[in-house]
């Protein structure tokens, strides 16, 4: 067990833990079983259900698990906590057969052979509540749960009557209401996981996995679904749960594995644990590079935000009243945990999402009713957060790549003809000062490595000298090298009298690169400090939402 | 529970008894031309409800299949010349039936297994069947007999639809209308019905249920085929006795249109079916009363006019099977 190589795992002392978070954890609608019931929590713990040892999955060169090893005991509810591509997802597909591991062992009560699919998985008694919704739209609640299973009549014709029945008594037995005759895609998401919980519990499950169940819920269908949680691990179920909120985590887990870059980086017993604790797992790493910067020197406002409300894909509030100034020649860093509206910020300065309410100004021009294009030429860079999506397009060359914001304008189009020789010239010159490393500037962007390609979007979005820079997690999935290169050049960027906007995750990356610090819960900021004088611990706390 | 199914299906119910009692209506007050032409658009309509359920079964497990034109053509061939050849009738049905399900089997299995653009593979079936029916088509040759037909006891007595459907009749009809009211039961009432649909409309689903998302595609693909055959070997062997380059003559086609039509439904499909042959018997009816003077070529575009027309107004009224066309990855949700 790789446990706390890095990290001290000093329980924390009791003033530092959140009385909020113990509030939830502790409500009513969440409903506290005493440990005789439960079976856990005083030492009392089952056989082991589910033991991986050793389990390593890469996609091409992209290592998803990197011998991952756990284990998950009877009535047990283990989180399995870490932040957007982890390896959270992979690693459970693998348990529930829908990925074949490269390597380890997943021993299910005792039984090593390897799954073959989600059929052999449910026949093992594992039952699975996927992140995407398993259910087909067009049919009823009735059909959905008894697919794969179906009672029948006369060998083969479908038995609807008994199927209606199942959902009724699975329903009230655990006080989840749902109309087994109501169509899948007419119900509200909350209605759809109900169902999707429902229908995993229409088989005999005795490990039951839930990848992100709470993404779509709100709180108090949360707590209604934690509360789910808890009734069946008092009754044998072992649970595995997937997250990256701390509340859940704190409210429900028995214990909680975090991981990271796809391997485990540490283990906890969740009490002897709290949020501040797992969010430094979580978010920090122990690569800290020093950066070697001036003080900086702020200009005039570039950027201001004000009272700025954004919805998310889902179409719930994700930008909250969100208020920030970012000033010529400084960097700005927006620390929190993942989830709380970075995202849709970034997207919504860009051009990208639409506005509800507030504004977003740069300099005189309204950025609330501006396209990407036109963003683009007011002067702002934008290091997009999903590189592969947003940044590049893959079967392009770099060379294309790199002029892909201006290669209608001259000198790289002259009267609506591109001029090749134009863009070769500035591409192989950009290629060397941005040391972007491949074999010509010809090369499609997909053969470039993961660093290779950040530094290309860095360098077409810096290279304009932009009034405003962007850069939304610019180190994720980048080797190190990369990392204190594309650190340097932000700095650069500020040097030269940019404002820059740097949204991170990893606290590290922010405390050593930003001038000033602004921590970001529930879509706005809570609160904003020098970087100099910021503590870590305080920033912990209120990335958790203690404030 | 007949209420409910009443309020539900009001408008097909009203429809339907309109249409029902215009034809009666029809039927005895033209008393001269209307069977023959209820006669003739019943057998235009055989082999099209024949591979509209071979489309049906296809795209509700997510499989697009536009082959059935080729599939059609290559069992009309071999049935016809392997009853020539053989002297029965039986050898030829069945060699019939038996190229359609390898035909199928081919579709299923490059767009299934091999991940192959479905559409490709199905032009590919196409240009096959074409050309292989072309090539070794020996002209001159002539079946062993007439295929048997009969009357249907007591059904055969109702009026007009006994005379039209169940009088006379030969055994690839009575497959049509058992095979539209058998795949219909068997896709909304039974087991491998729901598996199929959720294949055809959310594969992952099925996947995650159990399901051999893969496999049951194969198998539905493979064996749809025998009914696109049954629809070749009707056109050689029973319509008329004879084969022809080029035969089929877009009725694979057409069989898409009226699937789409028959909003995936094979009961709906049928009706769509009829309807078509009426057009075609109407498009036939002006031709010879001489009543209107058009060119033949013109009339018999009309069945293809209607085509487009009703399609038109059928497009964002019906749904497709929401997977239908992308090929299954597993873990690939």
């Amino acid at each position: 067990m790789p446990e706390e190589i890095e990290y001290d795992p000093r329980p924390a002392p009791a003033d530092t833990r959140p009385d909020h978070l113990e509030a939830i954890a502790t409500t009513d609608a969440v409903r506290e079983l005493p440990p005789e019931i439960s079976g856990f929590g005083e030492g009392v713990v089952g056989e082991v259900v589910l033991d991986i040892t050793g389990l390593s999955k890469s996609f091409g060169r992209v290592r998803a698990n990197r011998d991952i090893s756990f284990t998950v005991r009877r009535g047990e509810i283990v989180a399995l906590l870490g932040e957007n591509g982890a390896g959270k997802s992979t690693l459970v597909n693998q348990i529930f057969g829908l990925i074949t591991p490269d390597a380890g062992t997943v021993s299910v009560q005792g039984d090593t052979t390897p799954i073959s699919g989600p059929h052999d998985a449910i026949r093992r008694g594992i039952g699975m509540v996927h992140q995407h919704f398993q259910l087909v739209p067009v049919m009823t609640v009735a059909e959905n749960m008894m697919l794969g299973h179906e009672p029948t009549r006369a060998g083969a014709m479908l038995d609807i009557e008994s199927a209606r029945e199942m959902v009724r008594t699975l329903a009230a037995k655990h006080r989840l209401a749902v109309d087994p005759d109501a169509e899948v895609e007419d119900l509200p998401v909350g209605t759809q996981q109900r169902v999707e919980i429902l229908k995993a519990l229409s088989r005999k499950v005795d490990l039951l996995i839930l990848d992100e169940p709470t993404a779509v819920l709100t709180p108090q269908e949360t707590d209604e679904l934690l509360g789910v949680m808890k009734e069946l691990a008092a009754s044998g179920t072992s649970i595995v749960f997937i997250t990256h909120k701390l509340r859940e985590v704190l409210a429900v887990s028995d214990r909680v594995y975090v991981l990271r870059q796809g391997t485990v980086c540490g283990e906890v017993e969740t009490k002897n644990t709290d949020a501040r604790e797992l969010a430094t797992l979580m978010v920090g790493r122990e690569v800290v590079l020093s950066i070697d910067k001036e003080e900086a020197t702020p200009g005039e406002t570039v950027l201001a935000i004000e009272d700025l409300h954004v919805k998310d894909d889902r179409d719930l509030p994700a930008v909250n009243g969100f208020s920030l100034e970012v000033r010529a020649g400084e960097i700005v860093g927006v620390a929190g945990v993942e989830g709380n509206g970075q995202r849709e910020l970034v997207e919504a300065l860009a051009g990208m999402r639409k506005v509800v309410s507030g504004s977003m100004r740069l300099g005189d021009l309204d950025l609330t009713k501006a396209n990407p294009h036109q963003t683009h030429h007011a002067g702002v860079g934008h290091i997009p957060e999903d590189r592969e999506k947003h940044g590049l397009v893959a079967a392009y060359s770099i060379a294309d790549n790199l002029v892909l914001n201006e290669f209608d304008q001259p000198p790289y189009a002259k009267s609506g003809v591109r001029q090749f020789d134009a863009v070769r010239e500035y591409a192989e010159k950009v290629r060397a000062e941005f040391d972007i490393r491949s074999s010509s500037v010809g090369q499609t962007a997909a053969s470039l490595s993961g660093g290779n390609k950040q530094k290309v979007v860095v360098a077409r979005e810096m290279s304009f000298t932009p009034k405003l820079l962007m850069a939304a997690q610019p180190t994720r999935g980048v080797d190190v090298g990369s990392i204190e290169f594309i650190h340097r050049r932000i700095v650069d960027a500020r040097d030269a009298g940019a404002g820059v906007l740097l949204v991170s995750a990893e606290l590290d990356e922010i405390l050593s690169l930003a001038d000033r610090v602004a921590v970001v819960h529930g879509g706005k900021v809570v609160a904003e400090m020098a970087c100099v004088s910021a503590d870590r611990t305080e920033i912990g706390r209120l990335m958790a939402g203690d404030h | 529970m007949t209420t409910s199914w009443l309020t539900k299906n009001r408008t097909n119910v009203v429809v339907g008894a309109v249409v029902l009692v215009a034809a009666y209506i029809f039927y005895y007050a033209q008393n001269d031309i209307a069977p023959s032409m209820y006669a003739s658009a019943w057998g235009y309509a055989i082999p099209l409800v024949l591979a509209a359920l071979v489309g049906v079964i296809g795209e509700r497990s997510g499989v697009v299949n536009i082959g059935i034109e080729g599939q059609m053509l290559v069992a009309a061939f071999a049935g016809f010349f392997a009853a020539a050849y053989s002297g029965s009738l039986l050898v030829g049905v069945l060699a019939g039936i038996g190229s359609g399900l390898i035909l199928g089997g081919f579709l299923a299995w490059t767009s299934v297994k091999w991940r192959m653009d479905q559409i490709i593979a199905g032009v590919v079936l196409n240009i096959v069947a074409t050309g292989i029916t072309s090539f070794y088509y020996t002209p001159g040759q002539v079946l062993p007999g007439l295929m048997p037909s009969f009357d249907v006891p007591v059904l055969s007595s109702i009026p007009l639809i006994g005379d039209v459907f169940f009088t006379g009749t030969s055994i690839f009809a009575t497959l049509a209308i058992l095979a539209a009211i058998g795949v219909h039961i068997a896709l909304f009432h039974s087991r491998w019905g729901l598996r199929t649909r959720a294949v055809g409309e959310y594969p992952s689903a099925a996947d995650t249920a159990g399901i051999n998302v893969e496999w049951l595609r194969i198998v539905n693909v493979t064996l749809a085929g025998s009914l696109a055959g049954c629809a070749g070997v009707y056109l050689s062997m029973d319509a008329s006795s004879s084969f022809e380059r080029g035969m089929v003559a877009g009725r694979g086609f057409l069989a898409l249109a009226i699937m789409i039509m028959g909003a995936w439904r094979p009961l709906r499909a049928f009706v769509m079916a009829i309807f078509f042959g009426f057009i075609n018997a109407v498009a036939s009816q002006l031709q010879q009363s001489g009543n209107i003077d058009l060119p033949p070529q013109l009339t018999g575009t009309l069945p293809f006019v209607v085509t487009i027309i009703v399609l038109a107004v059928a497009a964002g009224r019906v749904r497709a099977p929401a997977a239908v066309g992308q090929p299954y990855v597993k873990g690939d949700q």
